[in-house]
């Protein structure tokens, strides 16, 4: 039933002394920005890029990670099955259908956020680390005690922003939570430029004015996130398209690549691309 | 300026943290939040009694609840006798609401739904669950349907709210809402009549 | 009109694989917050399959599983004896009890029921509304 998870690189394995893999927290402190859909699509993403990559769903009893990739019907056991010893961490990670270096460790539904062991849960992480070149944890929202689950093993952090008064008053507050040692990276999410253009929503700039952040992306408000979410096939997965061509300059940006700063063209209106349903799709 | 926490800690009265919004006269007043304190600075028991003390003033009391089902949610439902569950007609949202409509029935709490950010137009093509489907999976009573309209956005963004706009279609869905929560009987206008996308399309193009 | 071309030759609206999937995964959640029910359900199973056959009491696992669409209860229950075949079945009993001294396993008193929340109450309209 269980495959072997994925191995790390050769490389990784040939140098002993090389850096172990990278923890990093997707957070925001602000509810239904995009966090878990943001976890998924980098997820894939770096996996295309031949990275072997871990994702972690910290949001205990509100888990939706495995909903976004389309695993909910193989997850067995979760996090806390991991932490109380109950089940072996190969037993526990999922294997993605379309990314085979890319594995999910589900978070538990029937339990409480009050019920993670914080010091088990940064051991956790950092056996994941041995084993994986990424590891992404999806935090919940608010700053309470899922917040602390997700960010404790994490080394680098990125919040999630949407171009929204009330979103980037939030992430404000859990980039001062944060402090500088997570080294904090921006997506924004959700960005509708013909709204920007009409001066009726923040602009990328706007928002960065404030947070102050490295801009690690900027993704669109795209009708077509929800239908791949409806799927639950992340639309990272495909090949062609601006969004996932975002999603993949992120990648690129963790990984270190020199990748152009992100602009995002102002396309045909909102309505105009609503108006493409009624025509154009399958 | 006062908040809930120093409300509880005794520091002030009641009265004198609620903040009267002018532009609805004397009937709207909020109580902040703490900003800086932990969610746990203040107990269920504690909040239960800052909302029963303004039940006695006011008609209503809305307690604006924070996103989870840690602390803040606990407090949140703590002094309540109903509860607005809002959901988007997505798989993610609508999973954490049936959790937390669990919750809810454990506590006896009546409970009405209230679907926000509704894409009629992707309804229509099937790329978005419909208002049916919603209620059917969480098996709860209807209390309205807001559309995704970026006008929410904008007024956001200007701190003004909606409901004192009756010129916009979206004042009048508000005005529905608070109306079957005072008890009367508003019909439903129906989402499959073709009339209605026309409408919608007619003033999202026009906003 | 092409709409209705569209669906028909589509394979699946994305909002039907979304409510087909929500179905089964709410079933799934349903079960796991309801652990009283499924201990309930097995110690039921076990008094109604010792009328017929003993079973090992120790061995005996029910688990859940999402099969394509849809959820199957999968019981594995090790028999250690079958009596021998009479012309007469065995007696459905009333007194659950009183069938064989396995089953004298009390059925606890306050069982928290499964997701009783399926059809707390109906949506109160069939039509969509704002
Ligand atoms: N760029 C986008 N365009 C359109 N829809 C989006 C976009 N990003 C996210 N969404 C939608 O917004 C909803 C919320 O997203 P998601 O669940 O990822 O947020 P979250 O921050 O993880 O929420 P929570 O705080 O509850 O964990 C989802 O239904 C998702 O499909
Ligand atoms: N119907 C709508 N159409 C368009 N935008 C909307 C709509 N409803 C809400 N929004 C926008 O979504 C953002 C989030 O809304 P809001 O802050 O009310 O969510 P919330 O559920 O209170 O979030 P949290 O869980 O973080 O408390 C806001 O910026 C708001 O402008
Ligand atoms: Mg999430
Ligand atoms: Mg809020």
């Amino acid at each position: 039933m269980h495959e072997p998870v994925a191995q790390p690189t050769t490389e990784v394995l040939a140098a002993p002394t090389a850096p172990r893999g990278r923890a990093i927290v997707v957070t925001s402190g602000k509810g239904g920005v995009g966090k878990t859909t943001t976890t998924a699509n980098i997820g894939h993403a770096l996996a295309r890029r031949g990275a072997t990559v871990a994702l972690v769903d910290a949001d205990i009893g509100l888990r939706n990670l495995d909903l976004v990739l389309g695993l909910e019907q193989r997850v067995r056991y979760h996090v806390l099955d991991v932490l109380e010893e109950k089940i072996s961490l190969d037993d526990a990670l999922v294997r993605d259908k379309h990314s085979p270096t890319l594995c999910l460790l589900a978070a538990a539904q029937a339990r409480e956020k009050d019920d993670v062991d914080e010091t088990k849960m940064k051991a956790l992480i950092d056996q994941l680390r041995e084993r994986f070149d990424y590891v992404i944890i999806d935090s919940p929202a608010g700053i309470e005690q899922g917040f602390k689950n997700a960010v404790i093993g994490a080394s680098e952090a990125i919040v999630v922003c949407t171009p929204e008064v009330s979103a980037v008053r939030d992430v404000d507050r859990v980039i001062g939570l944060l402090g500088n040692a997570f080294r904090p990276q921006l997506i924004v999410n959700r960005l509708r430029p013909a709204l920007v253009k009409k001066g009726k929503m923040l602009s990328v700039e706007d928002v960065n004015a404030i947070l102050r952040l490295p801009l690690l992306g900027v993704i669109g408000d795209e009708p077509e996130i929800i239908i791949t979410t409806n799927r639950g096939m992340p639309i990272a997965l495909q090949d062609e398209g601006a969004t996932a061509a975002a999603y993949r300059a992120i990648a690129a940006r963790i990984a270190g690549e020199d990748v152009a700063a992100p602009t995002v063209e102002v396309k045909d209106s909102f309505m105009d691309r609503l108006g493409s349903f009624f025509g154009g799709r399958r | 300026m006062f908040d809930l926490v120093e409300v509880v800690e005794g520091r002030c009265q009641l009265r004198q943290a609620l903040i009267k919004d002018k532009r609805f006269g004397d009937c709207l007043s909020i109580l902040p939040a703490a900003q800086t304190r932990d969610k746990d600075a203040v107990t269920p028991e504690q909040f239960s009694s800052v909302v029963a003390q303004a039940a006695e003033q006011c008609d209503f009391v809305l307690v604006d609840c924070p996103a989870g089902i840690e602390g803040g949610f606990r407090n949140a439902i703590a002094g309540v006798g109903e509860a607005i569950v809002v959901t988007t007609p997505e798989v993610s949202a609508i999973r954490d609401a049936d959790r937390v409509i669990g919750k809810l029935v454990e506590r006896a709490l009546p409970i009405r739904l209230i679907i926000n950010r509704l894409r009629p137009e992707m309804v229509r093509t099937q790329d978005m669950l419909s208002v049916d489907d919603v209620c059917e999976i969480l098996s709860a009573e209807l209390l309205g349907v807001i559309p995704d309209d970026e006008e929410i956005i904008d007024m956001t963004n200007r701190g003004e709210p909606i409901a004192l706009n009756p010129s916009m279609r979206l004042a009048t869905i508000y005005d529905k809402i608070a109306r079957r929560l005072e008890g009367e009987l508003v019909p439903f206008t129906s989402f499959d009549s073709p009339g209605f996308f026309g409408r919608l399309f007619g003033a999202l193009k026009a906003g | 009109m092409l709409e209705f071309f569209k669906n028909l030759f589509a394979p699946s609206t994305s909002s039907s694989t979304a409510k087909e999937r929500l179905r089964l995964v709410l079933m799934t959640d349903h079960i796991s917050l309801a652990p009283e029910m499924i201990e309930q359900l097995k110690r039921d199973l076990v008094e109604v399959i010792s009328r017929y056959v003993e079973v090992d009491l120790q061995k005996i696992d029910v688990s859940f599983e999402q099969q394509d669409h849809a959820l199957a209860m999968l019981a594995n229950i090790p028999i250690i004896s079958v009596g021998r075949p009479t012309a007469e079945p065995p007696k459905p009993l009333e007194t659950p009890s009183a069938a064989a001294p396995t089953a004298a396993m009390k059925s606890g008193g306050d069982v928290t029921p499964l997701p009783k929340r399926k059809r707390r109450r109906r949506a109160s309209t069939a039509q969509a509304s704002v």
